[in-house]
């Protein structure tokens, strides 16, 4: 991963179409970033650091693997030992006896996938009316719509909470999905892209005597991928952690329940049974942590993109 | 700025009026949903908070009554406050220390960095209810954290969750583990954008190690820690989850930060003007911290243009 890669200031811009070969060798060439430099001592001490904590910090969750294979009884046993007396796969299929974990998953990809198309389908479209078209009020519209990012979720919940109740809505899957979908920041993020990509494509397209629609699906949408990935992988995984709005929303657990609430109810249900909770807790991690682990070479410019964005 | 009024003037106008209806069409979404989703109930939150409104029955106004209940009368406004305060003051310098630790830790020299940082960053995106449960299990008097210290050194640790000392610790401390991993990847995206020649004229000027982390690389990054440290706060203030999870929020109340008093009141005891009330108590404390944050930055945060 070099500087290049965020040389450009507008966030996200347009995909490069890889570095000309003139330019290669200087990547080669070692750069003085920081901690690029040093002894090998010095390189030799940041590898045993970086593997050190790296260790610890991963300790907490090879444990709750562990232990989700290991007999109910044992698992709190002194002094700690890795494997039990017996390797119990078992458990991972237990958990969904216990509770209906296939239930939770479902609803939790529904509401998240359900969810994160809503917010690129709106983000893009009014992102796109501030990027670039003229309307009377555009401005301030667009400077309202920066000042509901200053609310936070938890001044909406308890009169969101309300509105369900109005709408008839408690215990709905529109109320999973449709509360939190209007957010400012995926139309902020996108209008930002959008002003990145240079005016002249569009010139070409409305000299040819398209509207702004057909501009827009023609030229602009298929510009878009990257901004559209980051944000759409950002809202996935806030659908699929989503905490507070469910456990206030949902109440029959057995046919809406989602993940995190489900997970935490079957907490408080089977007490004791951390072989099983562990094991609850290993399966709940799988999908987010492949996504990472896929995503790996794209994390640092994704947060840039979305996190410094616009500063 | 535009220049495409220049290319057909003789049907400016029948276009410009195209292009204003057709915003209107590409912004409709996004306003209806704003408007239903996020004014309406900022709009009512308002008036929530002047109402004794129960979930369910009859609501009746009264002024100021909830606020003042809020600030004089109720026992566990004041302590939910403090903790959240507790909370930020010490979860967001050590999230930002060792996430800046981190970006520092795994530079360009360390090869495979990708994957380290891909290790630091997993647990932001698991579900903070499957961190919390395995971080309980960790610090359960027979668990992990315990297990080892008294088999390894004979030392017998505190019950850490139910310790009127420690609970808020640990609960920090999980949620540095569990939230962290979000920094490092800011500010390592801030490392990787500095000027390569700025670092080596520092370097040829003899700047080495902590002189030139805290002389060169932090001023020149600063503009992102400063991000880094509002988000955080911002976040920090509205934690809920990890004490929730983790402690319920005891002993007693002393790890029920802000946002677990205003869900209790409001679900629990069924009070939902009493925690509209409390909602924009903490709203005022969030706006009021960052608006001092940004007052403050301009002793510290360093932009080029």
């Amino acid at each position: 991963m070099s500087t290049e890669t965020f040389g450009a200031p507008v966030p996200g811009a347009p995909p490069r179409a890889g570095v000309p070969a003139a330019d290669r060798p200087t990547r080669r060439r070692r750069r003085a970033s920081f901690g690029g430099e040093g002894s090998r001592l010095g390189t030799v001490v940041a590898y045993i650091v970086a593997v050190v904590a790296a260790l610890v910090f991963v300790t907490p969750l090879v444990y709750a693997f562990f232990s989700a294979l290991k007999p109910s009884r044992e698992v709190l046993l002194a002094p700690p030992r890795l494997i039990g007396t017996e390797v119990r796969w078992q458990n991972f299929a237990d958990v969904f006896e216990y509770a209906p974990f296939r239930t939770y998953i479902t609803n939790s990809f529904i509401v998240s996938v359900a969810g994160t198309l809503v917010v690129l389908f709106v983000s893009a479209t009014a992102g796109y009316a501030f990027a670039r078209l003229r309307w009377p009020g555009r401005d301030i519209v667009f400077v309202l719509f920066l000042g509901t990012l200053m609310v936070p979720q938890e001044v909406l919940v308890i009169p969101m909470f309300v509105v369900m109740q109005w709408f008839g809505w408690v215990d709905t899957y529109q109320s999973l999905v449709f509360p939190w979908a209007f957010t400012a920041f995926g139309t902020f993020l996108m209008r930002q892209f959008f002003r990145g990509i240079p005016y002249e494509l569009e010139e070409a397209a409305r000299v040819d005597g398209a509207g702004p629609v057909r501009t827009f699906l023609r030229i602009i949408l298929p510009l878009t991928g990257s901004a559209l990935a980051v944000l759409a992988v950002f809202t996935f995984l806030n659908y699929w952690n989503s905490y507070l709005w469910p456990l206030i929303t949902v109440n029959d657990y057995s046919t809406l329940g989602t993940l995190p609430i489900g997970l935490a109810s079957f907490a408080t249900q089977t007490g004791t049974r951390w072989d099983l909770q562990m094991a609850a807790s290993i399966i709940s991690m799988i999908p987010t942590t492949i996504l990472v682990i896929a995503l790996q070479k794209h994390l640092v410019k994704g947060i840039a993109t979305s996190g410094l964005g616009g500063r | 700025m535009r220049t495409e009024s220049s290319i057909r003037p003789p049907r400016r106008n029948s276009l410009h009026r195209r292009e204003r209806r057709q915003a209107f069409g590409f912004i409709t979404p996004a306003v209806a949903g704003l408007s239903i989703f996020t004014v309406m109930p900022v709009g009512l939150a308002i008036v929530m908070s002047v109402f004794d409104w129960p979930i369910f029955g009859e609501r009746e106004f009264i002024g100021f009554g909830n606020y003042i209940e809020l600030l004089t009368d109720s026992p566990d406004f004041w302590p939910a406050l403090r903790n959240s305060v507790v909370f930020t003051v010490l979860y967001v310098p050590v999230n930002l220390v060792v996430a800046l630790g981190l970006a520092l830790l795994l530079g360009p020299r360390i090869r495979g960095r990708a994957i380290f940082r891909v290790i630091f960053f997993i647990p932001v995106v698991t579900p903070i209810v499957a961190n919390a449960l395995v971080w309980k299990l960790v610090l359960q008097p027979d668990g992990l954290l315990n297990g080892l210290s008294t088999s390894w050194f004979g030392l017998t640790l505190p019950n850490f969750l139910v310790d009127q000392n420690w609970a808020m610790i640990a609960v920090v401390a999980m949620s540095v583990w569990a939230g962290m991993g979000y920094n490092m990847l800011v500010l390592t995206a801030a490392l990787e954008q500095l000027p390569a020649s700025l670092l080596e004229a520092a370097q040829v000027d003899g700047a080495r190690g902590w002189r030139m982390l805290r002389s060169i690389v932090v001023p020149l990054i600063s503009p992102a820690i400063f991000f880094a440290a509002v988000m955080t706060i911002i976040s920090s203030l509205q934690v809920f989850a990890q004490p929730q999870l983790l402690t319920g929020g005891g002993p007693g109340t002393s790890t029920i930060p802000l946002v677990m008093f205003i869900y209790n009141t409001g679900f629990e005891f069924q009070d939902l003007g009493l925690a509209a009330a409390g909602a924009w108590l903490l709203f005022i404390l969030i706006i009021g911290v960052t608006a001092m944050q940004f007052r403050v930055q301009k002793r510290w945060v360093h932009y080029e243009h």
